[in-house]
């Protein structure tokens, strides 16, 4: 595919776990099998809880994490392998914010200093040009030009976390990678790190992987809607089917338990309260590995408890990994679906 | 108002003493909580909400300077000796924190932890407490209650481990139940779960709820009342529904604009609502609406005067000089 700026395929990562002192040896499967393609100019994202493999799926796009197998494409070039210089004239092309503004930021370097640190890297400018160019991109992430010579710690958490933004956006990279950029910070300063992500992006164009735990966000910001669990993903569809048309039983419950900031709408809700808790990523589940929690586990079996469902599509780019799911046959409703929230909002 | 309330604030204030002066953390809150009520507290990070409810059984450090007064069960919580303090604290006024992992004592079983507020507060036997904390984890549905018992709280995930938090807050059978941003470190299907848990322990034992949250979609989901809290001072309070569909204060409507929505429909996102500006120091409390500076309807009176709570609508309060919903 010629627009897809960042390819991954298959991808697996596996942590060694235990020791001498846990006696069991294991792997913690974080991902286990993640494919998807980043379009040019698409904002894809990532939705998954805690210990889905969300943030390991980016570290690995980064070559943070060295991934165990599987492969990786930026601009149509396999990076899986490349040494660490190979690598260096592609980090251009990609970028990451992370969800700590506190601690992703040099406390011992101005403001000026670290968003001009890329640039210094790359040897891409020096003296009056990188002046420019770090004045410039301070000014676009909407930072007052005096704050250029203070340091991380007399910030804000929002203006921190624009810091981190125009470093990441200093070289223009075609891709840039945000693992949950905002859940840090209030919500009023959310809001407007979320309007200037999305300005950003419209300005300059780059590819952005979203990485959240939170529907109503990247309801607000993406394209585009890719569902972990366990490390794989469940479903992945553009945004406003997904929301409309949730197949997945675990994107069901997952949009069921989302709460609107409306009580008349809100307590109209039913939800899926899902059973048990997420198994060990140690040893997971055979077959589908949401079936220990599955609501629809007794229609789903005994398929479900021995094979893995593969991602299939179901309607034109909308893709479910479930053995109920198939072509033009979608997966029953657990509850009114989010189209009931829909109406009541416009009633 | 015929009953009287269950527990009743009036002008409290907390000052911290610091080297540099002090921080005036909340400036004189008033409320009120009746039975089995719940009543969500809202506001950003250092708004004085955390620091309002540990003040109530006085659970800060040294340093902070309580004033006003804290009437629950005819008594002023503020002037009690701290013996009886005690027998309020826990048994009659009970906590739950955001992270149960760091409150839970890592080197003790589930039923030991839960045995000890019974033994301790109400010196039961350790076979009576076992038998009570069984049925207290049966009460927060923790699936083969038996079994975990014995579990240390390492060997619980989050919402279990917030599950035995609840039922050891609810021991005693306390009157009142104090949740601090209980859902905050959980994942969405975990919230729901302890939502609906607090929702059926109001209903099945009448246990009255504050519930401090900077979520408001957790406010929408359980509260009955709401109070917002901006940089120490109540900003606006009424019932549930009236706060949400006419917010009056400019920072509650600020709020509001501010979350994006899980489903609105086709087509592209209309911006979300910024609030300019920052929140305003609190060594100095400001002889004006706190909220002034980053304001649009602000203007000389707001910048002079701090705004009284005034009753705009039935049970509505709002302390601006210009409410309104636009």
């Amino acid at each position: 595919m010629s627009d897809a700026v960042l390819e991954v395929v298959d991808l697996v990562k596996h942590f060694p776990a235990g020791g001498r002192l846990i006696g069991r040896r294991g792997a913690v499967q974080a991902v286990d099998g993640v494919s998807f393609v980043l379009r040019r100019g698409e904002m894809l994202g990532l939705v998954g809880e805690s210990g889905s493999g969300k943030s390991t799926v980016a570290n690995c796009v980064l070559r943070l994490h060295e991934p165990t197998s599987g492969t990786i494409r930026v601009a149509g070039v396999d990076v899986t392998h490349l040494s660490r210089r190979a690598m260096r004239p592609l980090r251009r092309q990609l970028h990451m914010v992370f969800q700590d503004p506190y601690s992703s930021l040099n406390p011992r370097f101005t403001v000026g200093d670290i968003v001009g640190e890329p640039l210094r890297l790359h040897r891409l400018a020096k003296r009056r040009e990188l002046d420019e160019q770090v004045a410039a991109m301070i000014d676009a992430v909407g930072l007052r030009a005096e704050l250029r010579y203070r340091y991380p710690h007399e910030l804000s958490g929002g203006q921190r976390q624009r810091v981190g933004l125009a470093r990441s956006l200093i070289l223009r990279p075609s891709v840039l990678v945000a693992d949950e950029p905002v859940s840090a910070l209030d919500v009023s300063v959310q809001a407007s790190i979320l309007n200037l992500l999305r300005d950003l992006q419209q300005e300059l164009g780059f590819s952005c992987l979203f990485i959240t735990h939170d529907l109503a966000t990247v309801e607000f910001l993406c394209d585009r809607i890719a569902v972990m669990y366990m490390g794989q993903i469940v479903e992945t569809a553009p945004r406003a089917e997904l929301f409309r048309s949730p197949q997945h039983p675990y994107t069901q419950a997952l949009l069921s338990a989302a709460l609107v900031p409306d009580p008349a709408v809100q307590r109209q809700r039913s939800r899926i309260v899902l059973d048990g808790d997420v198994p060990s990523p140690l040893e997971p589940p055979s077959g589908c590995r949401f079936h220990t929690r599955c609501p629809l586990h007794e229609r789903s079996a005994p398929a479900s408890d021995e094979e893995s469902p593969e991602l299939r599509e179901f309607a034109p780019d909308h893709l479910v990994a479930c053995h109920l799911v198939s072509r033009g046959t979608p997966a029953p409703r657990l509850v009114e679906d989010a189209a009931a929230i829909v109406r009541l909002e416009h009633a | 108002m015929t009953a009287e309330p269950l527990l009743e604030v009036a002008d409290l204030s907390v000052r911290f003493a610091t080297d540099d002066g002090g921080v005036h953390a909340v400036d004189r809150l008033s409320f009120t909580l009746d039975a089995g009520e719940i009543l969500g507290i809202v506001g950003e990070s250092g708004c004085g909400k955390s620091v309002t409810c540990m003040a109530l059984v006085r659970l800060l450090p040294e340093t902070a300077v309580i004033s006003g007064r804290v009437t629950f069960g005819g008594v002023d919580l503020l002037g009690l000796s701290p013996r009886r303090l005690r027998r309020v604290r826990g048994r009659q006024i009970s906590y739950v924190f955001q992270e149960p992992m760091t409150s839970l004592n890592p080197v003790f079983s589930v039923g030991y932890q839960i045995g000890e507020v019974l033994r301790k507060q109400l010196g039961l036997s350790r076979s009576a407490a076992r038998a009570r904390s069984l049925e207290l984890l049966q009460l927060v549905r923790i699936p083969a209650p038996e079994r975990r018992l014995d579990d240390y709280p390492h060997q619980l995930s989050g919402g279990m481990r917030q599950r035995v938090m609840i039922a050891m807050a609810l021991a005693c059978d306390p009157k009142v139940l104090v949740a601090d941003e209980p859902t905050t470190a959980l994942d969405v299907t975990i919230q729901a779960g302890i939502l609906d848990l607090m929702r059926d322990i109001r209903e099945r034992l009448g246990t009255a709820i504050i519930l401090i949250t900077h979520n408001l979609g957790v406010v929408a989901d359980i509260a009955d009342r709401v109070l917002v809290m901006y940089a120490g001072r109540k900003a606006e309070e009424s019932g549930v529904d009236d706060l949400f569909a006419h917010p009056q204060h400019p920072y509650t409507i600020g709020l509001l604009g501010a979350i994006p929505r899980p489903y609105e429909g086709e087509g592209a996102r209309a911006r979300l609502q910024e609030i300019p500006g920052r929140v305003p120091s609190l060594r100095v409390l400001p002889a004006a609406c706190a909220f002034a500076d980053r304001c649009t309807r602000a203007d000389e009176l707001s910048r002079t005067q701090v705004p009284e709570l005034r009753e705009v609508r039935p049970s509505h309060l709002v302390a601006c000089f210009h409410p309104g919903e636009t």
